[in-house]
């Protein structure tokens, strides 16, 4: 019997020659990843068993992305833990407000991850780097721990969706329509404990910006790891940027899925998921009209410079709503910089827009964009919890980077293919 | 074994109801404790009594990969959970931390809130001392048993460390 591709890489670390689903193996880890919410559990676990020293310095990843510029002072007791906990390990890949960009977009960026990797991540979007042919999961801090100090983790070697892309995208359709749709199509637990593996001809016609807004919400269908393969976009991608060793993994033609499901990428809309689960979609043509207070353009998800670039190009002379709050987050420094550098900054700027220096700020209600009862957002994140972006009585509704924007003109929920 | 009166949820629980992440500026156990559940059950925390048992449908902890979950609903009072599936991260973090979690789908279904029930982490066997009825949940294999023998994933690789040495 074949493997995955995700079965493949967890079986060369683990230094097998196979695996197959329900096995529990122990893999080396290449990255292990914590930001200011989760490092500061995982430093307290780590030095309350008796530990002091972490496996390797140079494969430990902490961002401080969260609640970053410190919003208050409990935060900043956790930020200062972390970076008393980063200097005295000597970490190399340490990353502190000034340098900092949301984890799932800078460590991609700044070559940290790559393809061939085996990535564990205290952060549930740790799925992301999917997109760059690894294989990445979300864990929590004690599993944080547990891989900075040996290098190494268990996991029980997942069985596989396979999601076949087909056709070209339609104008004012992305990537986060094709996820949203599949979460809508398989549901929020619909790849529970499982990898989702993407395949296809529409994979080529997939921007890696695209792909990493699909590997990222993996995690809202229950899904281990979502995961595609490695083509000249991402070879690309990583040039310049990546200068491990690039090994590349495909699925073998026999390997076993579960389950096979196929989206056409010409038959897609621009599609939302209204409150309270990523699963509730809709197209936005079901929903338009919906009475809205906030827009939110950023995020793990959709804070990459495509996506402010499409957001620019709907927000280019014309003016966010009046009542309506739009807050505009690039992910990184370097996306923070070339939005200025494309004028991107004054088009958001001009339409009315707060541009905030990267943080996840909004998306999770840290601060940055925390709503009131009663209030509802379209946001470009990607969970639609109740109060998950402030009180229990505000609503989310999870949308791509032109949905966002052209809610953000016209006051409420639209559709940009109705924008004249 | 266990015992306790059942606090009971449906489908989907997400992390960002069993804590709020305007709450995860604060990480101690005892501070979490003070707002698990808050969002889908103001009362949970003021009714909540030691070695009380959670009761969840599918995919229960699902969301954020955020640790606090489990530690808040253990450091709450509750003595174990029981559900028809569980998130994996959220499985993963309980286990790692060595707070039982048990998935039995027949439980999950028919147990009522504020029935006194037993488990027996031996066995897997759940009874409802309410109805009379008995479950038997999935059992863990055996380094996973170890995990929570020795209290936690650290302590556990703590031990096998200093049996390599």
């Amino acid at each position: 019997m074949g493997m995955t591709m995700t079965q493949k890489i967890l079986a060369a670390h683990a230094g097998l020659d196979s695996v197959k689903a329900g096995d529990l193996i122990e893999a080396k880890l290449d990255i292990v990843l914590g930001n200011d919410v989760t490092t500061p559990v995982a430093i307290d676990v780590f030095e309350k068993a008796g530990f002091d020293r972490v496996f390797d310095k140079d494969k430990i990843a902490i961002v401080l992305d969260h609640y970053t510029p410190c919003k208050d002072i409990k935060s900043a007791e956790l930020c200062a833990t972390a970076r008393n906990f980063a200097k005295k390990h000597n970490i190399t890949h340490f990353y502190d407000v000034g340098q900092v960009g949301i984890e799932h977009a800078l460590l991609p960026e700044k070559g940290i991850v790559g393809p061939g990797d085996c990535i564990i991540g205290a952060d549930s979007h740790t799925c992301t780097y999917g997109a760059l042919g690894a294989f990445s999961t979300g864990v929590g801090s004690t599993d944080m721990a547990a891989g900075m100090i040996a290098g190494e983790n268990w996991f029980k070697v997942p069985a596989a969706i396979k999601v076949n892309l087909v056709g070209k995208f339609n104008k004012h359709v992305s990537g986060k329509d094709v996820i949203l749709h599949l979460i809508g199509m398989i549901g929020v637990d619909g790849a529970l404990y499982k990898s989702i593996e993407f395949a296809g001809e529409g994979v080529a016609e997939l921007s890696m910006d695209d792909r990493f807004t699909i590997a990222n919400m993996a995690i809202e269908a229950g899904g281990k790891n979502g995961i595609f393969p490695v083509d000249e976009k991402t070879l690309d991608y990583i040039k310049g940027r990546f200068n491990r060793p690039v090994k590349i993994y495909e699925a073998d033609p026999d390997a076993e899925y579960e389950r096979e499901v196929t989206i056409d990428l010409s038959t897609l809309k621009p599609t939302v998921s209204l409150p309270h689960l990523p699963s509730n979609t809709k197209t936005v043509d079901e929903v338009k009209g919906m009475p809205i207070d906030q827009v939110v353009i950023g995020s793990c998800t959709n804070g990459r410079i495509s996506d402010m670039r499409i957001a620019a190009e709907i927000l280019k002379g014309r003016k966010v709503a009046d009542g309506i709050r739009c807050i505009v987050i690039p992910a990184t420094q370097e996306v923070y910089m070339q939005c200025i550098t494309e004028g991107l900054t004054e088009i958001f700027i001009t339409a009315g827009c707060a541009v905030s220096t990267p943080t996840c700020g909004p998306c999770l209600g840290g601060h940055m964009g925390c709503m009131a009862a009663g209030e509802r957002a379209v946001t470009t994140t990607n969970r639609n919890f109740v109060g998950r972006m402030g009180h229990v009585k505000s609503e989310v509704i999870l949308a791509s980077p032109a949905v966002a924007a052209a809610s953000a003109v016209a006051g409420c929920v639209a559709d940009p293919n109705d924008l004249n | 074994m266990v015992q306790g009166k059942v606090f009971k949820y449906g489908d989907n629980v997400d992390t960002d109801v069993i804590i709020p992440a305007r709450y995860l500026n604060a990480p101690s156990p005892a501070e979490l404790a003070k707002h698990c559940m808050e969002d889908i059950d103001a009362d949970f925390v003021s009714n909540v009594k030691a070695g009380d048992i959670m009761v969840g449908g599918a995919n229960f902890g699902c969301g954020s990969s955020r640790e606090h979950a489990p530690i808040s609903i253990r450091a709450a009072g509750i003595s174990c959970v029981i559900a028809a599936s569980f998130a994996r991260i959220f499985y993963r973090n309980a286990i790692n931390i060595g707070f039982p979690i048990l998935e039995c789908s027949e439980a999950a279904e028919k147990i009522n809130a504020g029935d006194e029930v037993t488990v027996d982490f031996d066995t897997g066997v759940i009874t409802d001392l309410t109805t009379g009825e008995t479950f038997k949940a999935t059992a863990f294999p055996a380094f996973i048993n170890g995990i929570i023998e020795n209290g936690g994933l650290l302590p556990y690789l703590k031990a096998k460390q200093a049996k390599e040495n």
